[in-house]
């Protein structure tokens, strides 16, 4: 099975481009964190901001008070008209966001072009799998920000995924070829695109997670985090972000580990293995599992449960890096070094 | 450990003095209480979380025993102290098995009192109106012409797959309660309970089933043929507690050929067994089967399934006596370099015709060293620069003397060190032959390279529960999915009449709204329905009184 190195060329130059254009967004996005202004008189030192969507639903979902009309602010809509001219650092900010749209259009482009060279799923490989965990995670993220009012953090969530990509795209390259026999099943279609989209929309509610946890202490002391606390989305926003995309990675992720135990059982002679990479996957998995039973539990609501969660997503990363590179394991199939 | 919407602190029961039976009592209860909290939970779950992690941070000996052992001996007694404390066998461990059981105490702990309160709220009416309704997180109201009896059926109405109850309340007015999303708790009951499932068939998978290893040579006769008769036939078996080999299913399997493809870049493409298997060779001994075994589809055979697991090279000697008799023999060599399949074996003979011990032990050869596929020779030393068979080469060392083959300790790759140790087995030629190629030995026996065999290792596995295991995984993600995404939900609708101070006799409706669940994102659903009720009620009679939301 040859790969067509043109077009294996052109997805590489398609991964290169959007990276770029990602590191660009973070920058405008950050710059409008950095240079934008805290509205003075808000209560709880901040402004609670809302969706004021173009013919969407009103914010019936929000239990935060509004903090008074001067707090409101349009909500981001691609594609709506500007009737006031907005201030430079939201303009920014507003410019990272479509400049992260165009990313998306070349990343995708990549990991169609990468699978259309070495005619199989693009994701056989180390490289490629965390292409389409960071696709994955941005997409959820700009899919969110149409409901839930987060804009203003999207560099946050972009910084992440454009070093998971600066790695991918130098240390962990590998030349598009055809996978090994044990790869080469249908279920590598499966398996690994739900477990790589699962990781992609899991890394959302780990970055709302740590925002929500600088965001809680600068509620509760001013002090901590003065620059930074007061422009982040409010922290009941970022604690319903973390729920709601958790309970549908969760499952995702889930379906994922079901069908690599089908497939290890017609691979590897067993279903479950305890393999370093399963058993990871099985820590991460009770981790999210805790992170549930959290909230329904007293005391363990709020500061604890973001906690739970952010660690869950460390042991996913951990699981990626760690796992892959340093343990042997079955599922040795990096492709690095 | 089920998600618990409400938690009542638990009730701490003082033992009382002078009774050491009471005492015991309580403290049994209070134990048992502690168990199946929350907290307890939580904590048992970060612990098995913890507890799992060094099982993928160490080797072990269930996976790799060989680095097992090398760790332990590189970590002095670092690594005494952490075998000694089981860490290299994690999940076999006394202190893995204290944590899971707890959990799974716990678990159970819990689930009966919630199971038997599903089963109470099954036929259970939903609650009481609340005094005052604009006190919930959802609230709406208006006052409109209609009859407040009529209101209410069309209020009613609009309710449709909900649980309502409509009751009078005392100062007159009346009012509807409403409530569904009862799957989400059958939900959760049901990843719960399959949960339990999956642990029980798991761990009765592991105390019935069993996996082995088997080379076979891919010649496809008699010889090579291997049947599944018992634990010698395996190289390397492995039982689950309640199995002793003696019950095995006795199919039998040869292997015909055997072929792989490799890419330029020396990764492999393809590996392709053709088997021939007959499922039952006692009574149907002349049936054979033919299958095409390969990496991600194993053979199905009576509940036993057997996987291609690796392969090999088996260079092929010819060994010719002074006399001119002539002794041909083939035995696996294994791949050391998992690249280039660059192998060490030992190929042994014994002379012909002789059955002296003493003059055995003189006269037996042994023909180790290195096998290539692609062998190519720098100064002499060969090495392997591909996979395939492309240029076979043997460095050949030949040993004569005694093999040393009565001691148990025989390994099949190689030769008795202590025999060359003490002089009774000598190297006498050394030579690197292709092909075709052979080498005189001193004493006239020449020993000739004269083809490559090729082999495969089967594994072959026996799982009687792995069906249930598949079963209670999607039940349990099922469960999962239903838990989650289902909320639990009330609404409420009160009709009042509006009272004196208002001439034209109209009727104020109040609705209220309450999510039972946590972050379930009930407002939007709620101005809907809301919505609907209030539009229903207000064209009960075509009125047009106005709303006042």
């Amino acid at each position: 099975m040859p790969v067509n190195e043109t077009i294996a060329h052109y997805s590489s130059w398609c991964y290169g481009s959007a990276t770029g254009i990602y590191v660009l967004a973070m920058l405008f996005c950050l710059a409008e964190g950095a240079f934008s202004r805290v509205k003075q008189g808000a209560g709880n030192a901040a402004p609670a901001r809302q969706l004021v969507g173009a013919g969407g639903p009103s914010t019936a979902e929000s239990t935060t008070a509004p903090a008074g009309p001067s707090a409101v602010e349009p909500a981001m809509h691609i594609g709506r008209t500007i009737e006031t001219r907005r201030p430079l650092p939201e303009r920014l900010g507003r410019m990272g966001v479509a400049l992260v749209v165009l990313g998306l259009a070349l990343h995708l482009t990549a990991i169609v072009l990468r699978g259309v060279a070495t005619d199989r799923p693009p994701w056989g490989n180390m490289y490629e799998y965390m292409s389409v965990l960071c696709f994955v995670a941005l997409s959820t993220w700009t899919v969110l920000m149409r409901k839930f009012p987060i804009r203003r953090a999207t560099g946050f969530v972009l910084v992440p995924v454009v070093i998971l990509l600066f790695l991918g795209g130098t240390v962990l390259y590998t030349a598009a070829e055809p996978v090994e026999p044990a790869l080469q099943s249908y279920w590598l279609a499966i398996h690994v695109t739900v477990v790589s989209a699962a990781s992609g929309i899991l890394l959302v509610p780990g970055v709302a997670s740590v925002l929500y946890l600088i965001r809680t202490a600068y509620d509760r002391n001013a002090n901590r985090f003065a620059r930074l606390g007061p422009k982040l989305p409010t922290a009941d926003t970022l604690d319903r972000l973390a729920y709601r995309t958790t309970i549908f990675g969760l499952p995702l992720f889930t379906f994922g580990v079901i069908c690599g135990a089908i497939w290890a059982d017609s691979a590897w002679g067993h279903y479950w293995q305890w393999d370093p990479k399963e058993t990871t996957a099985f820590v991460a998995w009770v981790i999210y599992a805790a992170y549930l039973h959290s909230r329904a539990t007293a005391g363990w609501r709020g500061t604890r449960a973001a906690i739970i969660n952010a660690l869950g997503f460390a042991v996913m990363i951990f699981n990626l890096f760690f796992i892959n590179l340093v343990v042997t394991g079955l599922h040795s199939y990096a492709g690095v070094g | 450990m089920v998600t618990r919407t409400v938690n009542e602190p638990t009730e701490q029961v003082a033992p009382p003095p002078g009774s050491p039976v009471r005492g015991l009592l309580a403290f049994v209860r209070n134990t048992w209480r502690g168990l199946v909290t929350m907290r307890t939970a939580l904590m048992l779950l970060f612990l098995l979380a913890v507890g799992a992690m060094p099982g993928a941070l160490l080797p072990q000996f269930p996976l790799n025993p060989p680095l097992a052992q090398q760790y332990i001996d590189d970590h002095g007694w670092w690594g005494q102290l952490l075998n000694r404390a089981q860490f290299f066998d994690v999940y076999g461990s006394v202190w893995f098995a204290a944590i899971y059981v707890l959990l799974f105490v716990s678990l159970v702990g819990c689930l009966l009192p919630r199971t038997v309160e599903y089963f109470r709220q099954a036929t259970a009416k939903p609650v009481i109106t609340p005094r005052n309704l604009a006190r919930m997180p959802h609230h709406t109201a208006s006052t409109v012409a209609a009859e407040p009896l009529a209101a209410l059926d069309a209020a009613k109405r609009q309710l449709r797959g909900w649980r309502v109850v409509e009751r009078a309340e005392p100062d007159g007015a009346r009012s509807i309660s409403a409530e569904r999303g009862y799957l989400r708790e059958t939900g959760n009951l049901i990843f719960h309970f399959a949960m339990l499932g999956l642990i029980v068939a798991f761990a009765i998978g592991k105390m019935y089933g069993y996996s082995g290893q088997s080379i076979v040579l891919a010649e496809g006769n008699q010889q090579s043929q291997w049947c599944n008769s018992g634990v010698l036939a395996y190289d390397s078996f492995t039982p689950g507690l309640r199995v002793d080999g003696t019950d095995l299913a006795p199919f039998c399997i040869r292997v015909n050929n055997f072929s792989s493809t490799f890419l330029s870049t020396a990764q492999a493409d393809s590996f392709d067994a053709g088997l021939s298997y007959q499922d039952d060779p006692r009574n149907d001994p002349n049936t054979w089967q033919s299958y095409d075994l390969k990496v991600n589809s194993p053979l199905n055979i009576d509940g036993d399934k057997v996987y291609l697991a690796g392969n090999g090279y088996a260079p092929v000697f010819t060994v010719t006596y002074p006399n001119g008799q002539q002794r041909t023999n083939v035995i696996q060599w294994k791949p050391d370099d998992a690249v280039t399949y660059l192998s060490e074996g030992a190929t042994k003979f014994d002379p012909p015709g002789i059955t002296d011990p003493t003059e055995l032990h003189k006269k037996q050869i042994a023909v180790t060293g290195l096998f290539a596929p692609t062998a190519v020779i720098t100064n002499g030393v060969m090495t392997s620069s591909f996979p395939a068979p492309n240029n076979p080469g043997v460095a050949a060392q030949i040993y004569e003397g005694n093999l040393g083959s009565d001691s148990d300790e025989q390994s099949i790759f190689d030769i008795d060190q202590n025999m060359v140790d003490n002089g009774s087995l000598k190297l006498v030629a050394q030579a690197n032959l292709s092909l075709g190629q052979q080498v005189t030995l001193p004493d006239g026996t020449k020993v000739r390279f004269d083809a490559v065999q090729r082999w495969v290792s089967l594994m072959i596995t026996h799982d009687p529960t792995a069906d249930y295991v598949l079963v209670f995984a999607v039940l349990l993600l099922l469960g999962l999915v239903t838990s989650l995404v289902i909320k639990r939900r009330r609404i409420w609708v009160r009709v009042t009449p509006a009272g004196d101070d208002d001439p034209a006799g109209r009727t104020v409706i109040d609705v209220g709204g309450l999510a039972r669940t946590d972050q379930a994102g009930y407002g939007e659903e709620f101005t809907r329905l809301s919505a609907r009720i209030l539009d229903a009620v207000a064209g009960a009679d075509r009125s047009t009184a106005g709303k006042d939301a």
